[in-house]
């Protein structure tokens, strides 16, 4: 989107849900940005708090509160788990962007260490994820 | 709420400005949807619309191949925006991975979908092309569920193997009842009897009839040459159909 746009898209979805559930004020958002798709998390923090329409009520006066996880992978044909290392990870910029704008591109770049297979699990870590909208 | 994904409310925005979608579907591999994809969209960018076109044969992406487009790394701004070739905004993985292979799984597939839709920036299109892969899988089950307004067009051809596939694919998506704008025989070669018996027995339109044309592979990579080709010219008169 990926920071900006992913940091409206998040606030949309956010005031969305309240909606639905019938939550009148926000309290706080909590989300989690997976280590694989590299989003930079100023950025992100940035926009987010930006893009907090003012004059939406039941948003504007939440907390949000940015996690970063890191990512993990399970190899499927040999069940060896990895993390991501500068060892494990993507090499240059364009394998990078790659899997920044596309995170299942990794299966094009990654290699489990153990037996070179693209074939993987992606345990945690992917992307971003709302982990949960508190409120009254 | 817990575990709220953000790219839903991306999706439907990101395609509110496509007039129309139309995926160029039939079930079965081999049977030219990527051929009658994207030159639908040449077609259609060749006569002023602004069409787009999405290959979301994630595995096995070759609409670049088609249309003549190289390597060509997407840019960012506020999302991706689709390079443009012969006026086709074109979206493709095969951009972001080259010729390196995409080995996906089914939520792979279905989370990579999701992602493209969330991130390309079509804006105004009055057509946006989309390629699908062959089969039932996640893709044709994700298009369905995540573009509502797509409408399908069905590529069939007179072979008794193209036809069985063909066959479930209709009534897939009869019973899903979404818009399906018709069927076009493909690499036709004489009596069309078969394939409008098909379409007949869904309810289908039988658009037209695309010649097997040998000069269709000698025009690969070739916008101009394939623009003139016996199958394009039979395209655009089914094109003449769907967008009056």
């Amino acid at each position: 989107m990926h920071e900006l746009a992913l940091a409206e898209a998040v606030i949309t979805t956010a005031i969305d849900a309240a909606e639905k559930n019938d939550i009148t004020r926000i309290t706080r958002i909590s989300v989690r940005i997976g280590q694989l798709q590299s989003i930079k998390s100023d950025i992100f923090e940035f926009a987010l708090r930006e893009l907090v329409p003012r004059s939406e009520v039941r948003i504007a006066s939440a907390e949000i509160a940015v996690e970063q996880e890191p990512a993990r992978f399970r190899c499927r044909p040999c069940g060896h788990e990895f993390a991501l290392t500068p060892s494990t990870g993507p090499s240059g910029e364009d394998e990078s962007e790659a899997i920044h704008f596309i995170p299942e591109l990794a299966h094009s770049f990654l290699q489990c260490p153990a037996c070179n297979s693209p074939d993987f699990e992606v345990l945690q870590g992917r992307g971003v994820t709302i982990e949960a909208i508190e409120g009254e | 709420m817990s575990n709220l994904d953000p790219r839903y409310a991306a999706v439907d925005r990101r395609l509110a400005d496509a007039r129309r979608v139309l995926a160029v579907t039939g079930g079965k591999g081999g049977i030219g949807k990527s051929m009658v994809a994207s030159t639908l969209a040449l077609l259609l960018a060749r006569r002023g619309l602004r069409a787009g076109l999405l290959d979301l044969d994630l595995t096995s992406p070759t609409d670049h191949v088609i249309l003549g487009l190289g390597d060509r790394f997407l840019t960012e701004e506020f999302g991706v925006e689709p390079p443009v070739v012969e006026g086709v905004h074109l979206m493709s993985v095969s951009f972001l991975v080259g010729d390196r292979p995409a080995p996906l799984r089914g939520d792979d597939i279905t989370n990579a979908i999701l992602e493209i839709l969330a991130i390309t920036r079509w804006q105004d299109l009055d057509a946006l092309v989309i390629d699908m892969p062959p089969g039932l899988g996640d893709a044709t089950l994700d298009v369905v569920r995540l573009i509502r307004k797509a409408e399908y067009l069905m590529v069939a051809n007179g072979s008794r193997v193209v036809r069985e596939t063909v066959r479930r694919m209709a009534r897939f998506l009869s019973e899903l009842e979404v818009p399906v704008v018709g069927m076009v025989e493909n690499m036709a070669r004489g009596d069309s009897g078969a394939v409008r018996a098909m379409a007949d027995e869904f309810n289908l339109r039988l658009l037209g009839s695309l010649p097997w044309d040998e000069a269709v592979e000698d025009a690969v990579g070739d916008p101009d040459a394939l623009a003139k080709t016996r199958f394009a010219a039979a395209l655009g008169r089914v094109a003449d159909v769907l967008f009056v």
